[in-house]
């Protein structure tokens, strides 16, 4: 491939021990790339593991929680084995992340203005005035209004979608050359989930950003990513570019959440959920770990799990119904039921 | 915040009002005639109206209480029944004893106990944090009069590294501020913990640790602000704790306090002494909790301003 | 269709009151419904959507007089439900059930499922003691979940499932008229749509009448016949599904539905975006509370209310509160995304 990646997660493993007989394989075996300048969505539901993964590349994720196993390749480099205090020069400096809950991932008692520049201070060599200077710069680099108010104004003063434009100035203080924005937006009224989306957009363009995108909003994926990932219970089941996930999407489960959810563009007549629900950390699976859910499932899939396979246009998909081993009937997965 | 402490301020009027108004009634509503005690075992009754007359114990109460709160104002609080002394001069130095060992435990607890709270919060359930609670269940448990007693056993009476009694040099003062503030510390270290350990799972610590900050930067800049809220308020509820248990502090290290004045005095029924010790300890009681309220408001900015 | 009326909300106003000052005075109101009217039919499912704050979610606690609403009438079957006493109104609440977004917070965790339709059942006398349990599990069929499930607690369950027993619980009582607060929102969307297949299917069967509180737009499309958008505590459109979707009307709803993104990486939307954020209820701006986002407002925006009302080019029921209905031109602010 042509395309250089600022990010390379291979086989990654994150479990959580929470006594010695049960681990939680929140993360089990994830690879997926994100390509530079680009954007990656992580699309999932509840458990999928893809908050896990992304807290996994800053190596912020909370005890009893640990990477067990993988490497996390940025620049070609293995954050994995990075020590603690060479993490904390990437974090907030070359990698920086947002947080799903704007109202809560500030902190309350200290003013917004110190807050961004506290990153300042960390990472760069700056001056009172200087970093003043930039943090105003940075405030209205993200389209606050009024912003020399907010400065000295406390998180409580702000609503959400200012908060969230607060994070993202804090997040951008340092230049970062990868951000990862978790559920950026799920916690927003759609307006300014809006807002906040475009601002994303136009600000990758201009800073040269990469960007992973963690979502269950397949329509946010639609509209803002570039490639997608799509986990479900700890692992990748699919990975291709954004126009080819939308309109051929191969995994059984990909296709499950395009049936299954509601649409306010066109009329649907008919939902087509997908059966059960998600298996429990504790009883996975054996095999696929859709198997138990998926329409096509066969006796391969409960007993062997399929490998992330590429397919034509970089496409990747963990099914045994793309492979040659295949023993069930010729299936039809998808087949688009809107028209559009 | 000006507007917010000239509230504050004035909300505080009822409550000293009350205050006067109890301690007022204190004389009448205990039992045996105050005269009657004053002139003495075997008085005739007209020494006994003579004295009630010289009192102003015949005027109509609520003329008595006009009087008590306007000299009280004046901090004019008349004379001891027992030594015939001003009760402003006999109280004056004594009071200052008392708040010295009030404030200096309060420092003692607020110290100890945040940082082992601290401690404790960040090495959760390693040997460090089951030792620091145990202890605190200790010093929880133990009453100050005995861990007075005993440390004045070991340091005073054995190892002989400080006086066992009086106050005023720092060699004095170091064993009753120990065995008062003891358990304040361990509430407060309790207290911390369990706010620090809430407050390290929030998201904006996260948010810290993303950001690159140091985690000992973390703990101290972003998570103890935070866990301090809580802690605030009860330094101030252990504030009128330590003022009564001055009292007994006072009494087993011989300390000239306004404790020891107060039981010294119970026993005498001298009280006008009485009433202006009550009447200054809950008032001081009163202002700790409102510095409290103003210090909670600094720390806590979601609360507004006006 | 026969259209029988069944529930006719009129002037309805909720105003929360702030305290301050020195002996908690009223300093002023939180206005978060302000005079709305609207009705719903039976076998009805009609939708509130709306933003954070635009009183949605008040709206339809007020119904069941979860809060005492300040203003306004409530003619629930014909009898105003404002005028009843407590205990009248605690009948009344038999035919008026309510769903929640987050189940778990409205089971009580130390009640097995068996216990919670029980005590549903058992407030209202509605079912005698010894047909209890066969109805019991004929709910628990009805909303898919299986029988040894009765004597789990709500903690035993996954989030798909709460909702399902929630959902049973208000069946147990044959009501009338639910009110679905948001009930899907915290779902997966795997789960959602079992959910709201549930939920239509019921709608069939039961001949249900709905009121659907929602942010999710997609969500209200498919499950509702009418819709309400709202802003700032008053209605801005109101309409059937078709209307509101594929023709609305009011600057906001335009706005609103432009900015859901589409899951079609094709369909590049075009899309209205709107500055700032929605202004405080306290103080709702004058006029058209839609006019400081509004990219089309003029003075007289600032200064008139704009009624609800119906102009050429719209169906029947179809209103919408705006002064310049027919003369916007959406095309000038339409940004290419």
């Amino acid at each position: 491939m042509t395309v250089e990646n600022i990010l390379e997660i291979k086989n990654l493993k994150t479990y959580f021990s929470l006594d010695k007989d049960r681990v939680v394989k929140a993360v089990d075996g994830v690879s997926y790339v994100v390509p530079k300048g680009k954007t990656l969505g992580i699309v999932g539901e509840s458990g999928s593991g893809k908050s896990i993964t992304a807290l996994s590349v800053l190596r912020l994720v909370d005890e009893p929680g640990e990477i067990v196993d993988g490497e996390i390749l940025f620049k070609g480099e293995d954050l994995v084995k990075k020590k603690v205090s060479e993490m904390r020069k990437i974090r907030g400096n070359q990698i920086s992340m947002i947080f799903q809950e704007p109202m809560t991932s500030l902190n309350p008692v200290h003013s917004v203005g110190k807050q961004i520049k506290e990153t300042l201070h960390i990472h760069e060599d700056l001056i009172r005035q200087e970093a003043n200077h930039k943090a105003l710069d940075l405030l209205k680099l993200v389209g606050i209004p009024s912003p020399e108010k907010r400065l000295t104004q406390y998180p409580f003063e702000l609503s959400g979608g200012m908060r969230q434009r607060v994070m993202i100035a804090i997040a951008l203080a340092c230049n970062p050359e990868l951000l990862i924005a978790d559920e950026p937006t799920t916690a927003l009224d759609v307006t300014i989930q809006a807002q906040i989306l475009e601002l994303i957009k136009e600000l990758q363009a201009e800073l040269h950003m990469s960007v992973m995108l963690i979502t269950h909003d397949l329509g946010v994926v639609a509209e803002t990513c570039d490639f997608v990932a799509v986990m479900y219970a700890g692992k990748v089941v699919e990975y291709a570019d954004v126009d080819t996930l939308f309109e051929s999407p191969k995994h059984p489960y990909t296709v499950g959440l395009l049936n299954s959810l509601p649409r306010h563009d066109i009329k649907m007549e008919e939902l087509t959920p997908i059966k059960g629900m998600v298996p429990s950390p504790f009883e996975m699976p054996e095999g696929c770990r859709f198997a138990p859910r998926c329409p096509f499932a066969t006796a391969l899939c409960q007993e062997k799990l399929p490998d992330l396979e590429k397919k034509e246009n970089g496409q990747e998909v963990r099914c045994w119904i793309y492979t040659d081993e295949w023993d069930g009937e010729e299936v039809k997965v998808y087949e688009p039921n809107a028209t559009t | 915040m000006f507007k917010f402490i000239v509230r504050r301020l004035l909300q505080l009027i009822p409550v000293l009002f009350g205050v006067t108004l109890l301690v007022f009634l204190m004389l009448h509503i205990t039992p045996g005639n105050p005269a009657a005690i004053l002139a003495g075992e075997g008085a005739s009754q007209e020494t006994i109206d003579n004295v009630a007359n010289r009192l102003g114990l015949n005027e109509p109460l609520h003329m008595q209480y006009i009087y008590f709160v306007m000299d009280a104002i004046r901090l004019d609080f008349g004379t001891s029944w027992r030594t015939g002394m001003p009760v402003a001069d006999e109280i004056g130095s004594r009071f200052w004893v008392t708040v010295e060992l009030a404030v200096y435990s309060t420092i003692l607890s607020v110290f100890i106990g945040i940082i082992a709270g601290v401690i404790s919060a960040v090495r959760r359930y390693s040997f460090t944090d089951v030792g620091i609670m145990l202890l605190a269940l200790f010093g929880l448990s133990m009453p100050n009069f005995w861990l007075g007693l005993m440390l004045m056993q070991w340091f005073a009476v054995q190892l002989m590294w400080v006086p066992a009694s009086g106050w005023g040099s720092a060699s004095q003062v170091i064993l009753p501020v120990i065995a008062l503030g003891t358990a304040g510390a361990a509430i407060i270290a309790r207290m911390t913990r369990s706010s620090m350990l809430e407050v390290i799972s929030q998201d904006y610590i996260r948010t810290a640790r993303a950001k690159g900050t140091k985690e000992r930067v973390v703990i101290y800049r972003h998570a103890l602000r935070n866990a301090l809220i809580p802690v605030v308020t009860v330094v101030g509820l252990q504030f009128g704790y330590l003022l009564g248990g001055a009292v007994l502090t006072e009494t087993v290290f011989a300390i000239n306090g306004l404790g020891r004045l107060v039981v010294d005095r119970i026993a005498s029924r001298d009280f006008p002494v009485i009433q202006a010790s009550v009447l200054i300890i809950a008032t001081l009681f009163v202002f700790v909790n409102f510095l409290v309220d103003i210090s909670y408001r600094l720390l806590n900015k979601r609360i507004d301003l006006d | 269709m026969n259209q029988t009326q069944l529930l006719k909300i009129n002037g309805l106003k909720q105003y929360f009151p702030i305290r301050g000052g020195f002996f908690g005075r009223k300093v002023n109101d939180v206005k978060a419904v302000d005079d709305i009217s609207f009705e719903i039919n039976k076998g009805e499912a009609v939708s509130i959507v709306g933003e954070s704050g635009c009183g949605k979610s008040t709206t339809g606690r007020a119904i069941l007089r979860l809060d005492e609403p300040t203003e306004g009438t409530i003619e629930f079957n014909g009898v105003d439900l404002l005028s009843l006493k407590r205990k009248d109104m605690k009948k009344a609440r038999k035919d008026l059930q309510i769903i929640f977004q987050d189940p778990y917070a409205s089971l009580n965790p130390r009640l097995t499922v068996r216990q919670i339709i029980y005590e549903s059942m058992d407030i209202q006398k509605h079912v005698k003691r010894q047909d209890r349990e066969a109805r019991m599990f004929e709910l628990l069929e009805l909303v898919g979940l299986q029988r040894h499930q009765a004597d789990l607690f709500p903690h035993e369950f996954s989030g798909g499932q709460r909702q399902r027993v929630g959902i049973a619980r208000a069946l147990s009582v044959d009501p009338k008229l639910i009110v679905c607060d948001e009930a899907v929102s915290a779902l997966d969307v795997s789960i959602q749509a079992q959910v709201l297949n549930l939920l239509k299917k019921l709608q069939k069967e039961m001949e249900l009448t709905y009121l659907f509180i929602s942010h999710d737009l997609g969500v209200v499309r498919h499950i509702s016949d009418r819709i309400i958008v709202m802003y700032l505590g008053k209605i801005v459109e109101i309409g059937d599904n078709e209307s509101i979707f594929e023709n609305p009307k009011h600057p906001y709803t335009k706005a609103l539905l432009s900015a859901i993104p589409v899951p079609n990486p094709k369909k590049k939307s075009e899309r209205i975006l709107l500055e700032g954020d929605v202004p405080s209820p306290i103080d709702p701006p004058q006029g058209c509370r839609f006019h400081t986002r509004c990219p089309f407002a003029t003075d007289l925006c600032k200064e008139e209310t704009p009624q609800l009302r119906t102009t050429d080019g719209m169906t029947e029921n179809h209103q919408a509160a705006c002064h310049y209905i027919n003369e916007i031109d959406f095309e000038k602010v339409k940004a290419r995304v």
